[in-house]
Protein backbone atom coordinates (compact mmCIF):
# COMPACT_ATOMS: atom_id res chain seq x y z
CA UNK A 1 0.00 0.00 0.00
CA UNK A 2 1.26 3.42 -0.84
CA UNK A 3 2.26 5.63 2.00
CA UNK A 4 0.51 8.95 2.03
CA UNK A 5 3.07 11.67 2.52
CA UNK A 6 2.62 13.90 5.50
CA UNK A 7 1.95 17.54 4.92
CA UNK A 8 4.53 19.90 6.28
CA UNK A 9 3.45 23.51 5.89
CA UNK A 10 1.65 22.59 2.71
CA UNK A 11 4.72 20.83 1.33
CA UNK A 12 3.84 17.26 0.46
CA UNK A 13 6.56 14.74 1.15
CA UNK A 14 6.97 11.16 0.14
CA UNK A 15 6.36 9.15 -3.00
CA UNK A 16 2.62 9.53 -2.83
CA UNK A 17 0.75 12.58 -1.74
CA UNK A 18 -2.82 13.27 -0.85
CA UNK A 19 -4.43 16.29 -2.42
CA UNK A 20 -5.78 18.46 0.42
CA UNK A 21 -8.67 19.54 -1.76
CA UNK A 22 -10.05 16.44 -3.50
CA UNK A 23 -8.34 13.95 -1.15
CA UNK A 24 -7.16 11.90 -4.11
CA UNK A 25 -3.94 9.99 -3.60
CA UNK A 26 -1.62 11.04 -6.37
CA UNK A 27 1.82 10.10 -7.52
CA UNK A 28 4.19 12.81 -6.42
CA UNK A 29 6.18 12.76 -9.65
CA UNK A 30 3.04 13.28 -11.64
CA UNK A 31 1.99 16.32 -9.63
CA UNK A 32 5.50 17.71 -10.02
CA UNK A 33 5.46 17.21 -13.75
CA UNK A 34 2.29 19.28 -13.82
CA UNK A 35 3.79 22.31 -12.06
CA UNK A 36 2.79 21.01 -8.63
CA UNK A 37 -0.85 20.94 -9.52
CA UNK A 38 -3.19 18.08 -8.62
CA UNK A 39 -3.95 16.12 -11.84
CA UNK A 40 -7.40 15.26 -10.48
CA UNK A 41 -8.82 18.59 -9.31
CA UNK A 42 -6.26 21.19 -10.41
CA UNK A 43 -5.52 22.21 -6.83
CA UNK A 44 -2.38 24.34 -6.88
CA UNK A 45 0.10 23.10 -4.31
CA UNK A 46 2.63 25.30 -2.56
CA UNK A 47 5.61 26.08 -4.75
CA UNK A 48 9.03 26.98 -3.30
CA UNK A 49 10.65 30.18 -4.58
CA UNK A 50 13.36 28.31 -6.47
CA UNK A 51 10.79 26.12 -8.16
CA UNK A 52 8.71 29.19 -9.06
CA UNK A 53 11.74 30.74 -10.70
CA UNK A 54 12.40 27.52 -12.61
CA UNK A 55 8.81 27.36 -13.83
CA UNK A 56 8.25 30.99 -14.71
CA UNK A 57 11.58 32.21 -16.02
CA UNK A 58 13.61 30.94 -18.95
CA UNK A 59 16.08 28.20 -18.07
CA UNK A 60 19.18 29.48 -16.27
CA UNK A 61 18.25 33.07 -17.02
CA UNK A 62 17.80 34.17 -13.41
CA UNK A 63 20.48 36.28 -11.80
CA UNK A 64 19.79 36.73 -8.11
CA UNK A 65 20.36 40.13 -6.50
CA UNK A 66 21.04 41.30 -2.95
CA UNK A 67 21.79 37.82 -1.70
CA UNK A 68 23.78 39.17 1.19
CA UNK A 69 20.89 40.73 3.06
CA UNK A 70 20.31 39.00 6.38
CA UNK A 71 17.59 39.56 8.95
CA UNK A 72 18.40 40.69 12.47
CA UNK A 73 16.37 40.98 15.63
CA UNK A 74 15.87 44.73 16.14
CA UNK A 75 13.21 44.32 18.84
CA UNK A 76 14.83 41.50 20.76
CA UNK A 77 11.54 39.75 20.16
CA UNK A 78 10.88 36.79 22.36
CA UNK A 79 7.83 34.59 22.54
CA UNK A 80 8.28 30.92 23.24
CA UNK A 81 11.60 31.16 21.48
CA UNK A 82 13.83 34.11 20.61
CA UNK A 83 13.28 35.52 17.12
CA UNK A 84 16.98 35.05 16.34
CA UNK A 85 16.61 31.35 17.06
CA UNK A 86 13.46 31.14 15.01
CA UNK A 87 15.30 32.73 12.09
CA UNK A 88 18.11 30.20 12.35
CA UNK A 89 15.62 27.34 12.34
CA UNK A 90 13.76 28.75 9.33
CA UNK A 91 17.02 29.33 7.48
CA UNK A 92 18.13 25.76 8.16
CA UNK A 93 14.75 24.39 7.08
CA UNK A 94 14.48 26.37 3.84
CA UNK A 95 18.10 27.07 2.92
CA UNK A 96 17.05 30.72 2.43
CA UNK A 97 18.28 33.72 4.45
CA UNK A 98 14.76 35.19 4.49
CA UNK A 99 11.43 34.91 2.69
CA UNK A 100 12.09 36.82 -0.54
CA UNK A 101 14.19 36.15 -3.62
CA UNK A 102 14.66 38.93 -6.18
CA UNK A 103 16.69 39.37 -9.31
CA UNK A 104 16.66 39.63 -13.03
CA UNK A 105 15.69 37.08 -15.62
CA UNK A 106 13.90 36.41 -18.86
CA UNK A 107 10.35 35.29 -19.54
CA UNK A 108 10.14 33.80 -23.01
CA UNK A 109 13.03 35.99 -24.02
CA UNK A 110 11.70 39.16 -22.42
CA UNK A 111 13.96 40.68 -19.77
CA UNK A 112 12.20 41.35 -16.45
CA UNK A 113 12.93 42.13 -12.84
CA UNK A 114 11.47 39.36 -10.75
CA UNK A 115 10.67 38.82 -7.09
CA UNK A 116 8.95 36.10 -5.13
CA UNK A 117 8.04 35.55 -1.48
CA UNK A 118 8.19 32.00 -0.18
CA UNK A 119 5.54 30.77 2.24
CA UNK A 120 7.90 28.20 3.73
CA UNK A 121 9.97 30.91 5.42
CA UNK A 122 7.91 32.24 8.32
CA UNK A 123 4.77 32.04 6.22
CA UNK A 124 6.33 34.37 3.65
CA UNK A 125 5.89 37.30 6.02
CA UNK A 126 7.47 40.68 5.28
CA UNK A 127 10.08 41.97 7.67
CA UNK A 128 12.94 44.36 6.98
CA UNK A 129 14.82 42.04 4.61
CA UNK A 130 11.79 41.22 2.46
CA UNK A 131 10.86 44.91 2.36
CA UNK A 132 14.38 45.99 1.50
CA UNK A 133 14.89 43.36 -1.21
CA UNK A 134 11.61 44.15 -2.91
CA UNK A 135 12.26 47.89 -2.66
CA UNK A 136 15.69 47.53 -4.20
CA UNK A 137 14.24 45.34 -6.93
CA UNK A 138 11.67 48.05 -7.72
CA UNK A 139 14.38 50.70 -7.77
CA UNK A 140 16.49 48.58 -10.11
CA UNK A 141 13.50 47.99 -12.39
CA UNK A 142 13.01 51.76 -12.47
CA UNK A 143 16.65 52.39 -13.27
CA UNK A 144 16.82 49.68 -15.95
CA UNK A 145 13.31 50.48 -17.28
CA UNK A 146 12.34 46.81 -17.14
CA UNK A 147 8.97 45.23 -16.45
CA UNK A 148 8.53 44.05 -12.88
CA UNK A 149 6.92 40.79 -11.78
CA UNK A 150 6.26 39.99 -8.12
CA UNK A 151 4.80 36.66 -7.10
CA UNK A 152 3.51 36.79 -3.56
CA UNK A 153 2.92 33.85 -1.27
CA UNK A 154 2.70 35.50 2.11
CA UNK A 155 0.20 34.14 4.57
CA UNK A 156 1.85 36.04 7.36
CA UNK A 157 1.45 39.56 6.00
CA UNK A 158 3.73 41.94 7.87
CA UNK A 159 6.07 40.00 10.18
CA UNK A 160 5.01 40.37 13.78
CA UNK A 161 8.47 39.63 15.17
CA UNK A 162 9.88 42.83 13.67
CA UNK A 163 6.96 44.85 14.95
CA UNK A 164 6.39 48.34 13.59
CA UNK A 165 9.41 48.02 11.28
CA UNK A 166 7.51 45.36 9.35
CA UNK A 167 4.51 47.66 9.03
CA UNK A 168 6.81 50.35 7.65
CA UNK A 169 8.10 47.98 4.96
CA UNK A 170 4.62 48.25 3.47
CA UNK A 171 5.12 52.00 3.22
CA UNK A 172 8.65 51.66 1.88
CA UNK A 173 7.92 49.27 -0.97
CA UNK A 174 4.73 51.20 -1.82
CA UNK A 175 6.69 54.42 -2.19
CA UNK A 176 9.17 52.70 -4.50
CA UNK A 177 6.32 51.30 -6.59
CA UNK A 178 4.77 54.76 -6.85
CA UNK A 179 8.02 56.08 -8.33
CA UNK A 180 8.27 53.13 -10.66
CA UNK A 181 4.71 53.82 -11.79
CA UNK A 182 5.52 57.50 -12.27
CA UNK A 183 8.42 56.46 -14.48
CA UNK A 184 6.06 54.44 -16.64
CA UNK A 185 7.10 50.95 -15.53
CA UNK A 186 4.87 47.91 -15.95
CA UNK A 187 4.23 45.99 -12.73
CA UNK A 188 2.46 42.65 -12.87
CA UNK A 189 1.50 41.24 -9.49
CA UNK A 190 0.79 37.53 -9.23
CA UNK A 191 -1.15 36.41 -6.16
CA UNK A 192 -0.59 32.88 -4.98
CA UNK A 193 -1.82 30.95 -1.99
CA UNK A 194 -1.84 32.61 0.48
CA UNK A 195 -1.49 36.41 0.22
CA UNK A 196 -2.86 38.07 3.31
CA UNK A 197 -2.67 41.04 5.64
CA UNK A 198 0.06 43.59 5.15
CA UNK A 199 1.38 41.99 1.99
CA UNK A 200 -2.05 42.05 0.37
CA UNK A 201 -2.50 45.60 1.66
CA UNK A 202 0.70 46.76 -0.03
CA UNK A 203 2.75 45.56 -3.00
CA UNK A 204 0.59 42.54 -3.85
CA UNK A 205 -2.37 44.76 -4.74
CA UNK A 206 -0.45 47.66 -6.29
CA UNK A 207 0.15 46.10 -9.68
CA UNK A 208 -0.85 47.61 -13.00
CA UNK A 209 -2.27 44.15 -13.44
CA UNK A 210 -3.27 41.69 -10.76
CA UNK A 211 -3.18 38.03 -11.72
CA UNK A 212 -4.06 35.22 -9.33
CA UNK A 213 -3.54 31.49 -9.31
CA UNK A 214 -6.79 29.54 -8.94
CA UNK A 215 -8.02 28.93 -5.42
CA UNK A 216 -5.46 31.14 -3.67
CA UNK A 217 -6.44 32.62 -0.32
CA UNK A 218 -6.20 36.40 -0.62
CA UNK A 219 -7.49 38.97 1.83
CA UNK A 220 -6.85 41.50 4.53
CA UNK A 221 -8.05 40.08 7.84
CA UNK A 222 -7.59 36.45 8.83
CA UNK A 223 -10.63 34.27 9.05
CA UNK A 224 -10.31 33.88 12.79
CA UNK A 225 -10.14 37.63 13.32
CA UNK A 226 -13.22 38.14 11.19
CA UNK A 227 -15.08 35.41 12.98
CA UNK A 228 -14.18 36.92 16.33
CA UNK A 229 -15.64 40.22 15.19
CA UNK A 230 -18.76 39.29 13.28
CA UNK A 231 -19.52 35.80 14.67
CA UNK A 232 -21.05 34.82 11.36
CA UNK A 233 -20.47 31.84 9.16
CA UNK A 234 -18.14 32.96 6.38
CA UNK A 235 -19.50 32.46 2.87
CA UNK A 236 -18.31 29.56 0.71
CA UNK A 237 -15.18 30.47 -1.20
CA UNK A 238 -14.61 33.58 0.93
CA UNK A 239 -11.28 35.34 0.23
CA UNK A 240 -10.31 33.11 -2.68
CA UNK A 241 -8.98 34.25 -6.04
CA UNK A 242 -12.41 33.58 -7.49
CA UNK A 243 -14.02 35.71 -4.76
CA UNK A 244 -11.67 38.58 -5.58
CA UNK A 245 -12.33 38.20 -9.30
CA UNK A 246 -16.06 38.32 -8.70
CA UNK A 247 -15.73 41.45 -6.58
CA UNK A 248 -13.52 43.16 -9.11
CA UNK A 249 -10.06 43.09 -7.55
CA UNK A 250 -8.29 40.66 -9.87
CA UNK A 251 -7.77 41.06 -13.62
CA UNK A 252 -7.35 37.40 -14.44
CA UNK A 253 -7.14 34.05 -12.79
CA UNK A 254 -4.37 32.14 -14.48
CA UNK A 255 -3.55 28.47 -14.07
CA UNK A 256 0.06 27.88 -13.16
CA UNK A 257 0.85 26.09 -16.40
CA UNK A 258 -0.26 29.17 -18.37
CA UNK A 259 1.39 31.79 -16.22
CA UNK A 260 4.56 32.15 -18.25
CA UNK A 261 2.71 32.60 -21.51
CA UNK A 262 0.19 35.00 -20.00
CA UNK A 263 2.84 37.18 -18.38
CA UNK A 264 4.86 37.30 -21.59
CA UNK A 265 1.74 38.26 -23.52
CA UNK A 266 0.93 41.11 -21.13
CA UNK A 267 4.50 42.37 -21.32
CA UNK A 268 4.12 42.49 -25.10
CA UNK A 269 0.81 44.33 -24.90
CA UNK A 270 2.33 47.00 -22.69
CA UNK A 271 5.57 47.41 -24.60
CA UNK A 272 6.36 51.00 -25.43
CA UNK B 1 -14.77 60.55 38.27
CA UNK B 2 -12.60 57.42 38.50
CA UNK B 3 -10.67 56.56 35.35
CA UNK B 4 -11.21 52.84 35.55
CA UNK B 5 -7.57 52.13 34.76
CA UNK B 6 -6.17 49.50 37.12
CA UNK B 7 -2.87 51.27 37.66
CA UNK B 8 -4.67 54.51 38.53
CA UNK B 9 -6.43 53.15 41.59
CA UNK B 10 -4.23 55.04 44.04
CA UNK B 11 -4.61 58.20 41.98
CA UNK B 12 -8.37 57.80 41.93
CA UNK B 13 -8.47 57.40 45.68
CA UNK B 14 -6.38 60.45 46.30
CA UNK B 15 -8.37 62.51 43.81
CA UNK B 16 -11.54 61.53 45.57
CA UNK B 17 -10.09 62.46 48.93
CA UNK B 18 -8.87 65.77 47.56
CA UNK B 19 -12.26 66.55 46.08
CA UNK B 20 -13.84 65.92 49.47
CA UNK B 21 -11.32 68.14 51.19
CA UNK B 22 -11.76 70.93 48.69
CA UNK B 23 -15.48 71.00 49.21
CA UNK B 24 -15.11 69.95 52.83
CA UNK B 25 -16.29 71.86 55.86
CA UNK B 26 -15.40 71.68 59.53
CA UNK B 27 -11.68 72.39 59.65
CA UNK B 28 -10.38 75.89 60.04
CA UNK B 29 -10.00 77.58 56.62
CA UNK B 30 -6.24 78.09 56.89
CA UNK B 31 -5.26 74.55 57.81
CA UNK B 32 -7.61 73.18 55.20
CA UNK B 33 -6.05 75.13 52.36
CA UNK B 34 -2.56 74.19 53.49
CA UNK B 35 -3.61 70.60 53.68
CA UNK B 36 -5.23 70.84 50.26
CA UNK B 37 -2.08 72.30 48.76
CA UNK B 38 0.01 69.55 50.26
CA UNK B 39 -2.43 66.98 48.93
CA UNK B 40 -2.31 68.48 45.47
CA UNK B 41 1.46 68.31 45.47
CA UNK B 42 1.35 64.73 46.62
CA UNK B 43 -1.19 63.86 43.98
CA UNK B 44 0.92 65.43 41.24
CA UNK B 45 3.93 63.49 42.49
CA UNK B 46 1.94 60.30 42.52
CA UNK B 47 0.65 60.84 38.98
CA UNK B 48 4.16 61.66 37.83
CA UNK B 49 5.45 58.49 39.44
CA UNK B 50 2.70 56.26 38.02
CA UNK B 51 2.92 57.76 34.54
CA UNK B 52 6.69 57.63 34.58
CA UNK B 53 6.53 53.88 35.05
CA UNK B 54 3.77 52.74 32.71
CA UNK B 55 4.20 49.31 31.21
CA UNK B 56 3.52 49.00 27.48
CA UNK B 57 0.16 47.43 28.19
CA UNK B 58 -0.75 50.31 30.52
CA UNK B 59 0.00 52.67 27.64
CA UNK B 60 -2.39 50.70 25.44
CA UNK B 61 -5.08 51.14 28.10
CA UNK B 62 -4.42 54.88 28.37
CA UNK B 63 -4.57 55.20 24.58
CA UNK B 64 -8.04 53.62 24.67
CA UNK B 65 -9.34 55.64 27.61
CA UNK B 66 -12.93 56.69 27.07
CA UNK B 67 -12.24 60.30 28.01
CA UNK B 68 -9.21 60.59 25.78
CA UNK B 69 -9.74 63.31 23.17
CA UNK B 70 -10.58 62.04 19.69
CA UNK B 71 -10.57 63.59 16.24
CA UNK B 72 -13.89 65.40 16.70
CA UNK B 73 -12.73 66.78 20.07
CA UNK B 74 -9.62 68.23 18.45
CA UNK B 75 -11.78 69.69 15.71
CA UNK B 76 -13.80 71.44 18.42
CA UNK B 77 -10.83 72.50 20.48
CA UNK B 78 -8.17 73.66 18.05
CA UNK B 79 -9.54 73.88 14.51
CA UNK B 80 -11.84 76.56 13.11
CA UNK B 81 -14.37 76.50 10.29
CA UNK B 82 -14.51 72.76 9.94
CA UNK B 83 -16.37 71.91 6.74
CA UNK B 84 -17.04 68.20 6.78
CA UNK B 85 -16.90 66.48 3.40
CA UNK B 86 -18.75 63.22 3.21
CA UNK B 87 -18.68 60.16 1.05
CA UNK B 88 -16.27 58.17 -1.07
CA UNK B 89 -18.09 58.62 -4.38
CA UNK B 90 -18.57 54.89 -4.69
CA UNK B 91 -20.09 53.07 -1.73
CA UNK B 92 -21.04 55.37 1.11
CA UNK B 93 -19.95 57.60 3.94
CA UNK B 94 -17.86 55.77 6.50
CA UNK B 95 -18.39 57.35 9.92
CA UNK B 96 -15.19 55.81 11.28
CA UNK B 97 -13.29 58.20 9.02
CA UNK B 98 -13.95 61.95 9.12
CA UNK B 99 -12.68 64.30 6.46
CA UNK B 100 -13.06 67.96 5.70
CA UNK B 101 -11.59 71.42 5.33
CA UNK B 102 -10.54 73.23 8.46
CA UNK B 103 -8.41 76.12 9.58
CA UNK B 104 -5.60 75.87 12.05
CA UNK B 105 -4.55 79.40 13.02
CA UNK B 106 -3.57 80.95 9.65
CA UNK B 107 -3.37 77.69 7.78
CA UNK B 108 -6.14 76.10 5.78
CA UNK B 109 -5.83 72.33 5.95
CA UNK B 110 -7.54 69.12 4.96
CA UNK B 111 -8.31 67.18 8.07
CA UNK B 112 -8.52 63.40 7.92
CA UNK B 113 -9.06 61.39 11.06
CA UNK B 114 -10.45 58.23 12.54
CA UNK B 115 -13.34 58.74 14.92
CA UNK B 116 -14.00 56.14 17.60
CA UNK B 117 -16.82 57.77 19.52
CA UNK B 118 -17.25 58.32 23.25
CA UNK B 119 -20.79 57.12 23.84
CA UNK B 120 -22.12 53.70 22.97
CA UNK B 121 -24.33 55.23 20.32
CA UNK B 122 -21.41 57.02 18.69
CA UNK B 123 -19.25 53.95 18.94
CA UNK B 124 -21.83 51.83 17.20
CA UNK B 125 -22.14 54.41 14.48
CA UNK B 126 -18.44 54.60 13.81
CA UNK B 127 -17.58 51.02 14.75
CA UNK B 128 -15.00 52.05 17.36
CA UNK B 129 -12.90 53.74 14.70
CA UNK B 130 -12.58 50.68 12.47
CA UNK B 131 -12.94 51.99 8.94
CA UNK B 132 -14.19 50.03 5.95
CA UNK B 133 -12.72 50.26 2.44
CA UNK B 134 -15.03 53.19 1.72
CA UNK B 135 -13.42 55.08 4.60
CA UNK B 136 -9.98 54.71 3.04
CA UNK B 137 -11.36 55.63 -0.38
CA UNK B 138 -13.03 58.70 1.10
CA UNK B 139 -9.80 59.72 2.81
CA UNK B 140 -7.82 59.45 -0.43
CA UNK B 141 -10.51 61.24 -2.38
CA UNK B 142 -10.35 64.26 -0.05
CA UNK B 143 -6.57 64.15 0.17
CA UNK B 144 -6.35 64.32 -3.62
CA UNK B 145 -8.62 67.33 -3.54
CA UNK B 146 -6.29 68.92 -1.02
CA UNK B 147 -3.21 68.15 -3.12
CA UNK B 148 -4.81 69.74 -6.17
CA UNK B 149 -4.97 73.05 -4.32
CA UNK B 150 -1.76 72.62 -2.32
CA UNK B 151 -3.68 72.43 0.93
CA UNK B 152 -1.66 70.65 3.62
CA UNK B 153 -3.16 67.47 5.02
CA UNK B 154 -3.38 66.57 8.70
CA UNK B 155 -4.13 62.94 9.52
CA UNK B 156 -5.18 62.07 13.05
CA UNK B 157 -4.77 58.34 13.56
CA UNK B 158 -6.88 56.59 16.17
CA UNK B 159 -8.02 53.10 15.27
CA UNK B 160 -7.72 49.59 16.68
CA UNK B 161 -7.42 48.49 13.04
CA UNK B 162 -9.25 48.45 9.73
CA UNK B 163 -12.60 46.71 10.11
CA UNK B 164 -12.32 42.93 9.83
CA UNK B 165 -15.61 41.79 8.33
CA UNK B 166 -17.25 40.10 5.39
CA UNK B 167 -18.36 43.31 3.68
CA UNK B 168 -14.97 44.89 4.22
CA UNK B 169 -13.29 41.98 2.43
CA UNK B 170 -15.87 41.94 -0.35
CA UNK B 171 -15.28 45.62 -0.96
CA UNK B 172 -11.50 45.29 -0.98
CA UNK B 173 -10.07 46.32 2.38
CA UNK B 174 -6.56 45.26 1.37
CA UNK B 175 -6.90 46.90 -2.06
CA UNK B 176 -7.99 50.26 -0.69
CA UNK B 177 -5.25 50.40 1.95
CA UNK B 178 -2.67 49.38 -0.66
CA UNK B 179 -3.86 52.17 -2.94
CA UNK B 180 -3.66 54.72 -0.13
CA UNK B 181 -0.08 53.76 0.73
CA UNK B 182 0.99 54.16 -2.87
CA UNK B 183 -0.86 57.39 -3.52
CA UNK B 184 -0.02 59.10 -0.23
CA UNK B 185 3.66 58.56 -0.91
CA UNK B 186 3.36 60.92 -3.89
CA UNK B 187 0.62 63.39 -3.02
CA UNK B 188 2.03 66.80 -3.89
CA UNK B 189 1.19 68.60 -0.67
CA UNK B 190 2.56 68.44 2.87
CA UNK B 191 1.14 65.60 4.99
CA UNK B 192 1.38 65.53 8.76
CA UNK B 193 0.32 62.37 10.59
CA UNK B 194 -0.18 62.12 14.32
CA UNK B 195 -1.18 58.98 16.19
CA UNK B 196 -3.47 60.47 18.83
CA UNK B 197 -4.61 57.21 20.40
CA UNK B 198 -4.49 53.78 18.84
CA UNK B 199 -2.27 53.11 15.86
CA UNK B 200 -3.67 49.75 14.84
CA UNK B 201 -1.69 48.20 12.01
CA UNK B 202 -2.73 48.63 8.37
CA UNK B 203 -5.80 50.57 9.42
CA UNK B 204 -3.52 53.22 10.90
CA UNK B 205 -0.92 53.15 8.12
CA UNK B 206 -3.73 53.60 5.56
CA UNK B 207 -3.73 57.30 6.49
CA UNK B 208 -0.23 57.26 7.94
CA UNK B 209 2.18 58.15 5.13
CA UNK B 210 3.42 61.67 5.66
CA UNK B 211 6.26 64.15 5.76
CA UNK B 212 6.06 64.25 9.53
CA UNK B 213 4.82 61.35 11.60
CA UNK B 214 4.46 61.88 15.32
CA UNK B 215 2.79 60.19 18.25
CA UNK B 216 1.22 61.49 21.40
CA UNK B 217 3.16 60.36 24.44
CA UNK B 218 0.65 57.69 25.49
CA UNK B 219 -0.46 56.55 22.07
CA UNK B 220 0.65 53.22 20.62
CA UNK B 221 1.40 52.14 17.07
CA UNK B 222 1.78 48.50 16.20
CA UNK B 223 1.89 45.96 13.40
CA UNK B 224 -0.73 43.90 15.24
CA UNK B 225 -2.89 44.48 18.30
CA UNK B 226 -1.50 43.07 21.56
CA UNK B 227 -4.61 40.89 21.72
CA UNK B 228 -4.00 39.52 18.24
CA UNK B 229 -0.33 38.95 18.95
CA UNK B 230 -1.09 37.20 22.25
CA UNK B 231 -3.63 35.01 20.48
CA UNK B 232 -1.06 33.89 17.95
CA UNK B 233 1.86 33.40 20.31
CA UNK B 234 0.16 32.06 23.41
CA UNK B 235 -3.07 30.78 21.85
CA UNK B 236 -5.23 32.96 24.08
CA UNK B 237 -5.31 36.66 24.89
CA UNK B 238 -5.51 36.84 28.67
CA UNK B 239 -4.71 39.43 31.30
CA UNK B 240 -1.36 37.70 31.50
CA UNK B 241 -0.47 37.31 27.82
CA UNK B 242 -1.70 40.69 26.54
CA UNK B 243 0.89 42.63 28.58
CA UNK B 244 3.59 40.20 27.42
CA UNK B 245 2.61 40.77 23.80
CA UNK B 246 2.46 44.54 24.27
CA UNK B 247 5.95 44.48 25.74
CA UNK B 248 7.36 42.27 22.96
CA UNK B 249 5.89 44.37 20.14
CA UNK B 250 7.68 47.59 21.18
CA UNK B 251 4.68 49.72 20.42
CA UNK B 252 5.03 52.81 22.61
CA UNK B 253 5.99 56.25 21.32
CA UNK B 254 9.36 55.92 22.99
CA UNK B 255 9.97 52.58 21.26
CA UNK B 256 9.03 53.98 17.87
CA UNK B 257 11.19 57.03 18.35
CA UNK B 258 14.10 54.78 19.21
CA UNK B 259 13.41 52.65 16.10
CA UNK B 260 13.44 55.87 14.01
CA UNK B 261 9.89 55.37 12.80
CA UNK B 262 8.46 58.62 14.19
CA UNK B 263 9.79 62.16 14.20
CA UNK B 264 8.59 63.21 17.62
CA UNK B 265 6.87 62.21 20.81
CA UNK B 266 4.29 64.88 21.56
CA UNK B 267 4.12 65.25 25.35
CA UNK B 268 0.79 64.86 27.09
CA UNK B 269 -0.43 66.81 30.09
CA UNK B 270 0.51 65.23 33.41
CA UNK B 271 -1.40 61.99 33.82
CA UNK B 272 -2.43 61.68 30.20
CA UNK B 273 -4.60 63.52 27.68
CA UNK B 274 -7.79 62.22 29.28
CA UNK B 275 -7.05 64.30 32.42
CA UNK B 276 -6.73 67.53 30.47
CA UNK B 277 -8.10 67.43 26.91
CA UNK B 278 -7.76 71.21 26.47
CA UNK B 279 -4.15 71.12 27.59
CA UNK B 280 -3.55 68.30 25.12
CA UNK B 281 -5.24 70.26 22.36
CA UNK B 282 -3.03 73.25 22.84
CA UNK B 283 0.17 71.16 22.84
CA UNK B 284 -0.93 69.33 19.68
CA UNK B 285 -1.77 72.62 18.02
CA UNK B 286 1.73 73.94 18.69
CA UNK B 287 3.29 70.87 17.10
CA UNK B 288 1.01 70.95 14.06
CA UNK B 289 1.74 74.63 13.48
CA UNK B 290 5.45 74.04 13.79
CA UNK B 291 5.29 71.26 11.21
CA UNK B 292 3.10 73.28 8.87
CA UNK B 293 5.64 76.11 8.98
CA UNK B 294 8.58 73.75 8.43
CA UNK B 295 6.96 72.18 5.39
CA UNK B 296 5.45 75.32 3.90
CA UNK B 297 8.52 76.50 2.06
CA UNK B 298 9.65 73.24 0.53
CA UNK B 299 9.23 72.77 -3.19
CA UNK B 300 7.10 69.80 -4.26
CA UNK B 301 10.23 68.03 -5.50
CA UNK B 302 12.01 68.52 -2.17
CA UNK B 303 8.95 67.49 -0.24
CA UNK B 304 8.40 64.27 -2.17
CA UNK B 305 12.06 63.41 -2.18
CA UNK B 306 12.28 63.83 1.60
CA UNK B 307 9.11 61.80 2.07
CA UNK B 308 10.56 59.03 -0.06
CA UNK B 309 13.86 59.00 1.82
CA UNK B 310 12.08 59.02 5.16
CA UNK B 311 10.33 55.69 4.57
CA UNK B 312 13.16 54.35 2.42
CA UNK B 313 15.43 54.39 5.44
CA UNK B 314 13.15 52.28 7.64
CA UNK B 315 14.05 48.73 8.55
CA UNK B 316 16.93 46.96 10.25
CA UNK B 317 18.98 44.27 8.53
CA UNK B 318 22.52 43.10 8.04
CA UNK B 319 24.32 43.18 4.74
CA UNK B 320 27.13 40.68 4.73
CA UNK B 321 29.71 41.28 2.14
CA UNK B 322 31.45 38.00 1.65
Amino acid sequence: MASVGKMKRGVPEGLWIRCPQCKATIFRKEAESRFNVCPECQHHFYLPARERIRQLLDADSFEEWFKDLRPSDPLGFKDRIIYGERLKAEQAKTGMPDAAVVGRGYIRGRPVVFGVTDFAFMAGSMGSVVGEKLTRAVEEATRLTLPLIFVSGSGGGARMQEGILSLMQMAKVSAALARYDQAGGLYISVLTNPTMGGVAASFALQGDLTLAEPGALVGFAGKRTIWNTVRLELPEGFQTSEFLLKHGFVDRIVARKDLRTEVARIVDFCER
Amino acid sequence: MPSGLPFEREIDEMEELLAKMESGTGNGQVTASEEVRRMRRELANLIRKVYGNLRSWDTVLVSRHKNRPQTLDYIDMIFDDFVELHGDRAIGDDRAMRTGFARLADFRVMLVGHQKGHTLKERNECLYGCAHPEGYRKALNKMRLAAKFRIPIICLIDTPGAYPGIGAEERGQAQLIATNLLEMSRLATPIICVVIGEGGSGGALGIGIGDRVAMLEHAYYSVISPEGCAGILWKVATEETKPMAAEALKLTARDLFRLRVIDAIIPEPLGGAHRDPRGMGSILKDYLLRYLRELRDLSVAELLDQRYQKFRAMGVFVEQVI
